[in-house]
């Protein structure tokens, strides 16, 4: 039997759809364009502004810096927000129900005031380093993606699993590892890939806490614009989607991306 | 090895609750001791105080001659069966069987053989390689017993282990699980709120009610002659009737009820506990009858059991269930006399009511 697609329908899929992958189209054209503007659609061809990328020095210290900064922040925060979502999940009913929220502040207050109390608390109030502030802003700024991800895991987990472990000789802490770990695996992973991301992309905390000599990527990409309006923007941000299909197509291969969503 | 379990004046508090009062229990060598009662009376709380996933607030928990109290759960050896199965989700039947054993620190061929013989046991052969999400309830509660007893525990203890199965496999589980228990010779801790449960599997049955111990004893005692009011009430002796002794000769027992009727007790067949006492009766243990000694009773709505009919009877004391014959339907509004039947009847002491 066939099935009858309304054609609003059909209509509104391709719509939605060329809005979704209509812009990302625009930058590939931009990027490979002769020209020393940005221009759509492209004149010429020439893959120069992809090697500009290495000639320009600041790109790839950046790109360096972005990403350290991106693991070391996630991983942080996951070292912090792993705990901090199992007690939440396995005390629920003993600890305060506030407790659940102070952990989401850093998305439910606007980024840049996050930014802004950052360089007045961290930066210049105690004077800690760039990279220290960097590194507490942006484990901040994706605590709540790794609390709020890791506990939606552990909370369709039976913590008498982990009451079986112990009474079958597995001490606690041990039990946490050996049980509890493997079974929240997909949610920390996918919480992994969040906060990487949301770290990678991140302007508004990154803005206040960078400084003389250290720049994010996303921050460099702006400072450059201002600078030169020239297609190495866009070849840039190739490389980033670049990126993120390779990771995400590692991801579809080896768990499924459907794990994302669950 | 199987030892005894003791748990002397121990008390457990959740908070500023009282969750248990004072409670000391004995389960001996070998024997399976249930804890029944609904919820909120203590009894998986005792279990898991046992277990070692709580603390006593007082009194102390011994199994044979060594006291547990302080020891952390996973040094406990105790083999414990869920109601949710808790069977670990990433490892399959044989890894989930094997766990304890690899706790153990026993090496991979014997851990392997162990279980395999194991889930040979409890009838689950050609299962070991899969997960538990693609075993059927009934499956996983005997991987979990599978589990729990390849370690060879000194104690067993399960909690609530067939709520989640349907009512024809729980009467096949129990029995299995009383099977194994027995040829494990493993001492056993049971909780469940299911008297037959309880009852057809246990050796002694321990009725909890807020925190206490209400009655330990045989299921069989339980059923015939419960100590207290309580007790009588859980059992199924569903009418109380208050009584006061007014005279007595060397066969029976005069005693008076509010409203003045008067009921004659032989010796024989009941033991009067003191001079205010309660009469408890079972719907069957009240024979309906017109005239004759007896409760003085007016016959209310009449429902039909398939074995007899129950009518709601008015009385001085209240309502009363009683049944009567298949054979004698009476009609609503009539006039009779109940008469005790000692095998479906017991006496209490006033203060227990």
């Amino acid at each position: 039997m066939k099935t009858r697609i309304h054609p609003a329908l059909i209509a509104f899929s391709v719509f939605t759809f060329v809005f979704l992958i209509g812009p990302l189209i625009i930058i590939i054209g931009t990027a490979v364009s002769d020209t020393t503007f940005l221009t759509f659609p492209p004149q010429g061809f020439s893959m120069r502004w992809f090697a500009n990328i290495f000639e320009v020095s600041a790109f790839p210290r950046t790109m360096v810096t972005s990403f350290t900064l991106a693991v070391l922040a996630t991983t942080l925060s996951l070292m912090v927000g792993v705990p901090a979502a199992y007690a939440l999940a396995r005390f629920r009913i003993e600890l305060p129900k506030f407790l659940a929220n102070v952990f989401v502040l850093p998305i439910l207050v606007p980024e840049i005031v996050l930014g802004f109390s950052l360089l007045k608390s961290v930066a210049t109030g105690v004077g800690a380093s760039i990279w220290t502030s960097l590194l507490i802003g942006h484990a901040l700024l994706v605590l709540p993606y790794c609390v709020r991800v890791v506990g939606a895991s552990l909370n369709s987990f039976d913590f008498s699993v982990e009451e079986a472990a112990v009474s079958l000789g597995c001490p606690r802490w041990k039990a946490f590892f050996v049980v509890v770990l493997p079974n929240i695996r997909a949610g920390v992973i996918a919480a992994f890939i969040l906060a990487f991301i949301t770290s990678i992309n991140d302007v508004s905390v990154s803005i206040f806490l960078t400084g003389p000599g250290i720049s994010t990527l996303p921050i460099q990409l702006l400072a450059h614009m201002e600078q030169f309006f020239d297609p190495t923007i866009a070849a840039v941000s190739v490389l980033l989607m670049g990126v993120t299909v390779a990771v995400m197509t590692v991801v579809e291969w080896t768990l499924g991306l459907t794990f994302l969503t669950k | 090895m199987t030892v005894s379990l003791t748990l002397a004046h121990v008390s457990a508090h959740y908070g500023s609750t009282q969750v248990l009062e004072d409670l000391s229990l004995d389960v001996g060598e070998g024997e399976l001791v249930s804890l029944l009662g609904a919820s909120g009376c203590g009894k998986t709380t005792t279990l898991r105080l046992v277990a070692g996933f709580l603390r006593p607030t007082a009194g102390t928990i011994s199994l044979g001659a060594r006291n547990i109290t302080g020891v952390a759960a996973h040094a406990r050896n105790i083999g414990l069966v869920f109601q949710t199965y808790a069977l670990f989700p990433h490892l399959s039947v044989l890894d989930n069987v094997a766990f304890g054993l690899r706790q153990r620190g026993m090496g991979t061929a014997e851990r392997h053989g162990k279980a395999h013989e194991m889930i040979e046991r409890v009838g689950l052969t050609g299962l070991a390689d899969r997960y538990p999400s693609n075993l059927s309830g009934g499956q996983r509660q005997r991987v979990a017993l599978a589990r729990a007893l390849v370690i060879e525990p000194p104690l067993l203890m399960f909690d609530e282990p067939l709520s989640n199965l349907d009512a024809k496999l729980r009467v096949d589980m129990r029995v299995e699980i009383r099977r194994m228990q027995r040829a494990a010779g493993t001492t056993a801790l049971y909780v469940t709120h299911d008297q037959e449960e309880a009852f057809s599997i246990s050796d002694r049955v321990a009725i909890m009610h807020r925190g206490r111990i209400m009655q330990l004893d045989a299921p069989e005692v339980l059923y015939s002659r419960p100590a207290n009011a309580f007790v009588a009430d859980f059992v199924g002796f569903g009418n109380m009737i208050p009584l006061e002794v007014a005279g007595e000769d060397d066969t029976r027992v005069i005693a008076r009820m509010a409203g003045g009727a008067t009921l004659s007790l032989p010796k024989a067949d009941f033991s009067v506990p003191g001079r205010n006492f309660v009469l408890a009766a079972r719907p069957e243990g009240l024979g309906v009858s017109q005239g004759g000694a007896g409760i003085p009773a007016t016959l209310g709505l009449r429902t039909y059991l398939g074995r007899a009919y129950q009518y709601r009877c008015t009385t001085d004391v209240g309502e009363v269930i009683a049944n009567g014959p298949l054979s004698d339907p009476l009609e609503p509004g009539s006039n009779v006399t109940l008469v005790p039947q000692p095998d479906q009847c017991c006496l209490l002491p006033a203060e227990t009511a």
